[in-house]
């Protein structure tokens, strides 16, 4: 890290030169791996060594390093690797799927609430009550329970999850910034709520929305995970990473390989996407620049 | 020529509340104002905090709505806040802040900050809106390279230069100065009343000068009107009030004020709490505090009555007859 003289004036090209070399390791090894899971997903049908449900019955189990099977084979000899690439496809458009629905419709919410105040906000935050007190697995289990597991149930039901965090943390930053700050001039001066909302408090209070995100996209990848644990998530042959873990567990004393794979993905992924988020929010901040 | 605003008999009452289970207390933060602003004229208006100094300038721009009362601008009713009417009246009566940080977007440049009304309001072609923030910018006394800054990088005065610029930016006939130099170094506040005091120099932009400092308010204003608990207790020519305070609570006022070469035991010293608007006294607000306080005080509000040209104040103990001999 090397010393600004603080009599100098930063320009935004330097900032941007600078940013882009002063990335921490840490945050540097996040976005490696964010890339290569979106690359993953992307190109998942080209990358993928065989198809997923391709059985090898006679290299069934085969430990990883295994010549064709480099990081083994399940139970019905189909290979490791294969599901593994399709299962970040699965979950990452599960995850990403949720998180934006989640962040886009709390915080929708959250502005209505502010913006209107009186009947609507209390019902907007008798909404976010009621959703904090749900123990939402189970009602993810008897929504799928009843109308059967399909991906796309299954985003929109995993998209209502967090929303009630962005919708108070939305609200209470635009109330505190109509109270006395930049929106209530911003109104002052003739604009409209519209343009008060996204080109004023949106960008405001994107920074905390965005670890917000960081914070339910990791959770929503271990909810799905969970779910299709217990069977009700992703469906066979399909695969996700969380569906891999919840079949693999019964090899887990004989062949660990099979979960131990989709494990790893999970924790570095939500790792890498805590770290990434954090120090991105820290960017996007002009004052902490 | 009728006058640019002209209020009559305002009223804001907010819900204050006691304690966890207390019962709604009627906070009356302005109380039966009128006012008017003529064309070209700068209007001060002082008084304590918790006078309704501010309540009254919003409720002057129709930011905040009234529960009593009018406000004309221009011979017209104010529209409701929020309507497509109120907005595009922005353009023609804008405000200027306390804290000019907290009044800024610490995410854009003030360049575009200063852009945003012409932008709002549609006025001109992007490049005629690019001349004229530089028009703006030159015109408060900031430099072109300032342009690209965020409000942070910039010191006090400069961001309160920054706020009046973009109010200025849509020319408006109106400003209401919420306290513009409190928030401000002294050194500093200076600069920005010399500002000031440039923008009134053409005699096109009124304004309503906001403000508990009466060195500044002498400095920039042609009438002054003194708040005390919600109402105006004296208005007059800026001259005469303070050469000639009528209103006890005005007299007081005014000699809080040091002046090199007299001595400071002079000065009326008020006795009693300050004005807490959710316990309001009956009959002279000012009563508890007034040392010519009789009985008619503490029973009947008085009006405002004409003490000399130009001059008004509400006391029981002031007459038309004495303030003449007086002047």
């Amino acid at each position: 890290m090397t010393f600004a003289n603080p009599s100098e004036t930063p320009t935004r090209r330097r900032g941007v030169l600078r940013a882009a070399t002063s990335v921490p390791p840490a945050v540097g090894f996040g976005m490696l791996w964010l890339a290569l899971m979106v690359l993953c997903a992307l190109f998942a049908n080209w990358v993928r060594p065989y198809d997923i449900t391709q059985m090898d019955l006679s290299a069934r189990l085969s430990p990883p390093g295994t010549p064709g099977h480099w990081l083994g084979t399940d139970e019905l000899g189909r290979d490791v690797l294969s599901r593994l690439i399709q299962s970040v496809r699965v979950s990452l458009v599960i995850a990403f799927g949720a998180t934006i629905i989640s962040a886009v419709f709390g915080t929708t919410l959250g502005f209505l609430a502010a913006q209107f105040r009186g009947v609507v906000e209390h019902f907007v935050v008798m909404l976010a009550d009621f959703q904090a007190a749900l123990p939402f697995l189970i009602m993810s289990l008897a929504v799928l329970a009843f109308f059967g597991s399909s991906m796309w149930l299954l985003v929109c039901l995993m998209g209502f999850y967090g929303w009630e965090r962005y919708a108070r943390i939305a609200r209470g930053l635009a109330i505190s910034a109509g109270a006395q700050g930049y929106a209530a001039a911003v109104v002052q001066l003739g604009a409209t709520p519209r343009r008060v909302y996204l080109h004023h408090i949106l960008p405001n209070v994107a920074s905390t929305l965005i670890v917000s995100m960081t914070l339910t996209f990791p959770e929503i990848i271990l909810m799905e995970s969970g779910l299709s644990f217990l069977g009700l998530g992703v469906q066979p042959p399909e695969t996700s990473l969380g569906n891999m873990v919840g079949f693999g567990r019964e090899y887990l004393t004989t062949a660990p390989w099979i979960m131990l794979g989709p494990a790893v993905v999970i924790m570095l992924t939500t790792l890498s996407i805590s770290l990434v988020g954090d120090w991105l929010r820290d960017k996007l901040d002009p004052t902490i620049r | 020529m009728s006058p640019l605003l002209e209020a009559n008999d305002l009223v804001r009452v907010y819900a204050g509340r006691k304690g966890l289970f207390g019962k709604a207390v009627p906070v009356r933060a302005v109380d039966g104002v009128s006012l008017r602003v003529n064309r070209g004229e700068t209007l001060g208006i002082v008084g304590e905090s918790g006078s309704g100094k501010s309540t009254l300038g919003r409720l002057l721009l129709g930011v905040d709505p009234a529960q009593g009362g009018t406000v004309q601008f221009d011979g017209q009713q104010l529209p409701e806040a929020g309507t497509q009417a109120w907005r595009a009246l922005r353009a023609r009566m804008q405000m200027v802040y306390q804290d000019p940080l907290a009044a800024l977007d610490r995410r854009l440049t003030i360049a575009t900050q200063i852009r945003e009304p012409l932008d709002i309001h549609r006025v001109g072609t992007p490049e005629q809106r690019e001349a004229r923030v530089a028009e703006l910018m030159r015109a408060v006394g900031l430099r072109p390279d300032q342009a690209g800054r965020y409000p942070h990088e910039l010191s006090g005065g400069q961001r309160q230069r920054v706020v009046i610029a973009r109010a200025l930016a849509t020319d408006p006939d109106l400003l209401v100065c919420d306290e513009p130099v409190s928030a401000l170094d002294v050194s500093i506040q200076a600069q920005v009343v010399n500002l000031l005091r440039e923008l009134q120099g053409d005699g096109r932009l009124s304004m309503v000068f906001i403000s508990h400092d009466l060195k500044v308010v002498r400095n920039l204003c042609d009438r002054v009107a003194v708040m005390y608990l919600g109402r105006i207790v004296e208005e007059g020519p800026s001259e005469e009030l303070f050469a000639n305070p009528q209103h006890p609570y005005t007299q007081a006022l005014i000699s809080s004020v040091p002046e090199p070469g007299r001595a400071l035991d002079s000065r009326v010293i008020l006795q009693g709490e300050p004005p807490n608007p959710a316990r309001r006294p009956s009959g002279c607000a000012f009563h508890p505090r007034c040392a010519r306080a009789t009985d008619i005080c503490r029973g009947q509000v008085p009006d405002l009555i004409p003490v000399a040209p130009g001059q008004t104040a509400a006391c029981h103990h002031v007459t038309g007859a004495r303030a003449t001999r007086a002047a």
